[in-house]
């Protein structure tokens, strides 16, 4: 008997053990299965449903024919889509917005908690921190609300700008304005909440180190540049890696709140064309087949940043 | 650690590194500040006033007798306490069935259950499905839309089942030897035994629900549905006041139109303010934990 036949037997015994191995591990675990029973039926019905759902993006769908009676149309919606002006304001800000996040919203907490590390009154550094983690704790939608009313053409920071001679402009109808204001907004909010994972990097660090480069000479400069970053280095990594897995996820709800007709241009991100073409216009087999788009890419993302992930540091999602 | 001389080039960085912090704490506050002052300022002073506000502008409260007699903020306010306490509550319940279930050793689906779980948070159906779902299970204009679609999290099960895991084993073999079932071992040993991370979860779903606006927007028309929060996106996003100075002579109503605005974020966010520095170790906890598995 050739070796290949003898593996091809083997195989073939142990998939007939799998259901018998099966039946036998249901009997013995039938409550343990029976207690995760209410979770596997809400993602059946909540999260695999509507990915079954989101066929309709290949599909003419009208309400009254449903999902199964809507006709196929394959990728007519999609090139609909690519072909559009749309496709590339959508893209062209959903990445924009990403490169500034990536370019001040993620340093910035880094450079925070370094400093705030350096501070050696203890009292004092606790009390920074405390409050820096407070816009956290404030909802979207009021922050939204702050930076409507301050923005306002009598908000408070035309007043200031009306002390240099700038006059008033409600400051998020202009284009060129909006990311900018979202991007500092996003800062205000995130800066001291993002800075604990590295405040407790920067713990771990060890203290010989330090005591080490003063011997060697080092100022407080060259020991952050040359002890703290590199001690830190690794949580850096991973969290961009992180940030880059969730490219796609802009937090569409404040731009919603925030974004007028006037500033579409600059604004409008794929998550939020998707909510207007679907639930404002009613287009919903366009509107899903770009959500679907969306979803493909996210998911390609977040496989690489996993994998990136996983081989860089062995931390992974699971 | 050794104690050297500071050096001129030390106090140089101490000072401006003090500063930088204190710059931190007045743009994190300020605006916090500005909303308190300008809530409590007489109205028609308030409008008048260009610039930073330092102190309120004289002292009203009439405003705030606006904010606490408009039904909505009432009704909002009861509707995000139901939905925070209903939700919470179902979302723990399934965390800690899935979790325990999943951090079992001998459950021989096991793996496969978890990449069906986890396989949601990569890819997802996306906003008109889930619409259409909600719609076709007849939740619209129900309470239960804003609480069985976020039923619970993928990523908070994984949370908790590492916790579960980490229990000793020996706890549990003693327990079934004293014949000791499941759900016995669950509820007397497993979340004893968590419950500082079961806090954290809390928490965080908590917080979740606390903030939800966008699904009620989508499956509710019934105004008496609204939660908090999308009150707030009428009086301070689509700045509609009408209603609530009704009974407010014409000349009035625009200026205290702008403190009623202030007086309504000052309601809707005082009881986060109050509680968050006494709850914010469970947050960062939360955080960590998330990290370490992340």
């Amino acid at each position: 008997m050739s070796q290949a036949n003898a593996d091809g037997i083997l195989a073939a015994k142990k998939a007939d053990k799998i259901p018998s191995i099966l039946i036998k591990d249901l009997k013995r675990n039938k409550y343990v299965y029976l207690m995760i029973l209410p979770v596997i039926a809400y993602y059946l019905i909540f999260h695999y449903w509507p990915m079954y759902g989101a066929t309709i993006a290949f599909k003419d769908y009208s309400l009254g024919k449903g999902i199964n009676g809507s006709e196929w149309v394959g990728f007519k919606y999609f090139l609909e889509f690519f072909n559009s002006h749309y496709f590339y304001r959508v893209l062209n800000n959903t990445i924009m917005i990403n490169l500034y996040q990536l370019a001040f919203g993620f340093p910035i907490p880094i450079i925070f908690a370094i400093l705030l590390n350096e501070v050696t009154n203890r009292k004092f550094k606790v009390t920074v921190q405390t409050i820096s983690y407070m816009p956290h704790f404030i909802s979207t939608m009021v922050v939204a609300g702050l930076i409507i009313a301050f923005t306002a053409r009598d908000g408070v920071i035309n007043d200031i700008l009306g002390l240099f001679g700038v006059s008033p402009t409600n400051l998020l109808s202009k284009p060129e304005l909006f990311q900018p204001i979202f991007i500092i907004s996003e800062i205000w909010q995130k800066m001291g909440w993002e800075s604990i994972i590295y405040l407790a990097a920067l713990t771990s660090i060890d203290q010989e180190l330090y005591q080490a480069a003063t011997i060697d000479g080092a100022g407080r400069f060259k020991k952050i540049l040359h002890v703290t970053l590199p001690g830190i280095l690794p949580t850096i990594t991973i969290l961009l890696i992180l940030q880059i897995g969730q490219m796609m996820n802009v937090g569409y709800e404040k731009i919603i709140l925030l974004y007028s007709p006037n500033v579409y241009g600059t604004a409008d991100v794929i998550s939020s064309f998707v909510y207007r073409k679907g639930l404002v216009e009613f287009n919903f087999s366009y509107s899903t087949a770009v959500g679907l788009f969306n979803s493909v890419i996210n998911f390609i993302l977040l496989i690489i940043a996993n994998w990136t992930s996983r081989f860089l540091s062995e931390t992974s999602l699971w | 650690m050794l104690t050297l001389r500071k050096t001129a080039g030390e106090k140089i960085f101490n000072f401006f590194n003090t500063l930088l912090m204190i710059f931190v704490i007045i743009i994190t506050l300020y605006p916090l500040l500005h909303v308190l002052f300008a809530s409590i300022s007489q109205p028609s002073r308030l409008i008048q006033h260009q610039g930073i506000i330092l102190w309120p502008m004289g002292i009203s409260f009439k405003s705030y007798n606006i904010v606490f007699k408009y039904p909505m903020i009432i009704s909002g306010y009861l509707n995000t306490i139901f939905y925070v306490l209903a939700g919470t509550t179902l979302n723990l319940i399934m965390t800690v069935l899935a979790a325990y279930v999943l951090s079992r050793k001998q459950v021989y689906l096991k793996n496969i259950i978890m990449f069906f779980i986890v396989f949601t948070m990569f890819f997802q159906g996306g906003m008109i499905p889930l619409y259409l779902l909600i719609k076709d299970l007849g939740l619209r204009d129900n309470r239960w839309a804003l609480i069985l679609p976020v039923a619970v999290s993928a990523w908070n099960i994984i949370i908790t089942r590492t916790s579960f895991q980490s229990v000793p084993d020996s706890l549990e073999e003693s327990a079934r030897i004293d014949g000791a079932k499941d759900f016995t071992i669950l509820f007397r040993i497993m979340i004893p035994l968590c419950r500082p991370v079961l806090a954290v979860m809390v928490l965080f779903y908590g917080v979740a629900h606390w903030n939800t606006w966008f699904s009620a927007m989508l499956y509710f028309r019934n105004r008496d549905l609204y939660p908090l929060q999308l009150v707030l996106r009428e009086i301070l996003i689509i700045s509609d006041v009408t209603s609530m100075t009704q009974g407010v002579s014409a000349i009035d109503a625009e200026p205290i139109g702008q403190t009623i605005k202030y007086a309504t974020i000052v309601v809707a966010t005082i009881p986060i303010m109050c509680v968050y520095p006494f709850l914010q170790k469970y947050f960062v906890k939360g955080v960590m934990i998330g990290a370490i598995k992340g």
